[in-house]
């Protein structure tokens, strides 16, 4: 599903360049739930934005799902993750002066998908994640965990090949993470693969592959049994 | 262009107009003063344009009078310092050498230029008024109306030397009982019998005269005041198109060829063009409207600059939302038309509402001002092409100004955007 090859990334800080992703080669079938862990500094938030489109790799390749992501404009790289990607964050990026349902139907909006159909289609994600009786709320009466679950509805309406959560437990408390983890647990087992940037131990556990940086290299990558969140 | 008829676009806008109502209102407010200055002031001088049209309407707007005075230059043998009298048959060669003119009304006054009016009694009221000898051209020249029942001297007064009048609106206060009708009604003046045939209307505008002038034939006036063929001033119309002043000169010259008068003698002839004052009162009009023009559309720019400035500001506090936009698949000219959208759509109806209010404020004035006929201000209108030019150029600069701010949301990267807490 996911396939890079000797990918290098630095950043210009002044004069100086810093070094971040140092050739980082890793593969991802589909189906897989991958933790990437690491300190921070590690290069785990910046392999998950060139994942995700959302930074630009100096050197290497990047294949999803067979295709090649290069050669990225601004244009190209809106469309590839409208029709590839989802995205889960840590501050759950709502918009918030949107109800739930108006967030989730934002990514069908730029697909061009009619009106009722993204209502009906949002909808019907929003009550995958139980939260179907919420959806005429703003994010601000909802709790955290039920933002994030807008947000992973929001990162699903679109049905992307691949979903990328950054932290998306560092907001919430620990059973609140629990619910949450059980929920991508849930999406993983319908066949999605998910990659996952996180520092927390039992968070990684809970996945099927747990992948660690350091100092911008794959340190260690390692098949794990998947521990049920709930 | 699809997307500008999309509902959905509509609704992203509005939502996030709605979101922050008051910069919103503020934002508008800018622009919504800047058309309401605008309509109101452009208003006000169409209003003030035809105040004045109005107020020259009682005498034709291309009407000259010329009168004469005394020689200042001696010439073909005569001294200088000479009083020349203007003849009634100047009239005939005035109108056969000046081709332009139109009507031609030599008049005769009693009771202004220094001469006693005439004495008039009815029964026991009496007053002196100034009486003036007329031609029935006057009418034509001066758009005076005579009050319905009433009629002006006409030809055959002037053959017959009938002893009839036109009394004025004050004469006819002063003279008669309040509900009595004054036509065929008799006055004296200066112990003559007169039946009074009209009551004129004043209007006032320019030139002299008032509302208690008696109108009285020509010819019965020479008799009675004994001026033989002597003529105070004539009153000419040029024709539509021509060039009054020209008109103006030329008659001087042939006056002042009959009379011979040295060309060159400057205090000779005397003489008042109405339409060159009416022209200059006009480009002051024109000059007003020019005014208020720039003024309003300096106002209208200064308020789309605050907008586009407060969609800077807007762009900047809704970084992170543009950068959620981005990561979920909105393109660059996604945003970048959305934001235009905003100015363009807060520009259009901010203008609106102002038009309105300045169109209220118009009919306020104008509501007030309309039984005022000495206040030079009537029927306040702004033209359609100027207002709908004010929207299209709202519409332009709406864009223009809204070019920035989506800018400027497009070169926020998403990462960026997003990492901003």
């Amino acid at each position: 599903m996911i396939s890079i090859k000797d990918l290098h990334k630095s950043y210009k800080m002044g004069s100086n360049s810093l070094h971040v992703l140092k050739g980082i080669n890793f593969e991802v079938e589909e189906g897989e739930l991958v933790a990437i862990m690491g300190s921070s500094g590690s290069g785990k938030s910046t392999l998950l934005n060139i994942l995700g489109m959302l930074d630009l790799l100096d050197k290497g390749s990047y294949e999803l799902d067979g295709v090649p992501i290069k050669d990225l404009n601004e244009t190209k790289a809106a469309n590839y993750r409208n029709k590839f990607l989802g995205f889960v964050f840590q501050s759950f990026n709502l918009i918030n002066y949107k109800t739930a349902l108006e967030n989730v139907t934002l990514p069908l909006y730029y697909q061009g998908v009619k009106r009722k159909e993204r209502d009906a289609e949002a909808l019907k994600y929003l009550e995958d994640v139980g939260l179907k009786e919420w959806a005429t709320h703003l994010p601000s009466e909802l709790s955290g965990g039920q933002n994030q679950r807008v947000a992973i509805a929001r990162a699903l309406v679109s049905k992307p090949k691949v979903l990328l959560a950054d932290e998306p437990t560092g907001a919430l408390d620990s059973n609140t993470s629990k619910e949450v983890m059980a929920l991508i647990q849930d999406i993983n087992k319908n066949g999605k693969t998910i990659l996952i940037v996180t520092h927390e131990e039992d968070i990684a556990k809970m996945c099927s592959r747990i992948v660690r940086l350091k100092d911008g290299v794959i340190v260690e990558d390692k098949k794990n049994k998947m521990i049920k969140a709930i | 262009m699809k997307r500008l008829f999309d509902k959905d676009t509509w609704q992203e806008i509005f939502g996030s107009i709605q979101k922050n109502k008051i910069r919103t209102i503020i934002t508008m407010i800018g622009v919504l003063w800047g058309i309401f200055i605008y309509i109101t002031l452009s208003g006000t001088s169409k209003g003030l344009d035809n105040g004045f049209e109005r107020q020259f309407q009682s005498i034709a707007s291309n009407s000259i009078f010329v009168w004469a005075q005394s020689t200042s230059l001696p010439y073909a043998g005569y001294k200088s310092e000479r009083n020349i009298t203007l003849k009634i048959h100047d009239a005939d060669v005035l109108k056969k050498k000046v081709k332009d003119i139109k009507f031609i009304a030599p008049r005769i006054v009693a009771g202004v230029f220094g001469s006693p009016g005439g004495n008039i009694v009815r029964g026991t009221k009496t007053g002196t008024y100034s009486v003036y000898g007329e031609y029935p051209e006057y009418i034509k020249i001066a758009t005076s109306k005579i009050y319905d029942g009433g009629r002006f001297i006409n030809e055959s007064d002037i053959k017959y030397e009938r002893k009839v009048c036109v009394i004025g609106e004050r004469t006819q206060l002063e003279l008669f009982e309040e509900e009595e009708d004054p036509i065929g009604k008799f006055i004296s003046i200066n112990k003559i019998n007169f039946r009074v045939v009209g009551v004129h209307k004043f209007v006032q505008g320019g030139g002299f005269g008032d509302d208690g002038d008696i109108y009285i034939p020509f010819a019965t006036f020479k008799k009675i005041f004994n001026t033989g063929d002597d003529v105070a001033f004539f009153m000419i119309a040029a024709n539509e198109n021509a060039d009054g002043i020209k008109v103006e000169k030329d008659v001087k010259a042939t006056l002042k060829e009959i009379h011979k008068i040295d060309p060159n003698d400057e205090r000779a002839i005397g003489g008042f063009n109405l339409g060159e004052i009416f022209r200059k009162t006009m480009n002051f009009a024109n000059g007003l409207t020019f005014l208020s023009l720039v003024v309003g559309i300096a106002t209208i720019l200064a308020g789309i600059i605050g907008i586009g400035n407060i969609l800077l500001i807007s762009v900047k506090e809704r970084t992170k939302e543009i950068g959620i936009r981005r990561a979920l698949g909105a393109t660059p000219s996604e945003v970048r038309s959305q934001i235009i959208l905003e100015s363009v759509f807060l520009t259009i109806l901010s203008g609106i509402i102002g038009i309105i209010l300045g169109a209220l404020v118009l009919y306020g004035i104008n509501a007030a001002t309309i039984d005022q006929t000495d206040f030079p201000y009537t029927n306040p209108t702004v033209p359609i092409p100027y207002v709908l030019g004010a929207l299209g150029l709202m519409v332009i600069l709406g864009t223009l100004i809204g070019i920035i701010p989506a800018q400027r949301a497009v070169s926020i990267k998403p990462i960026d955007a997003l990492r901003e807490e």
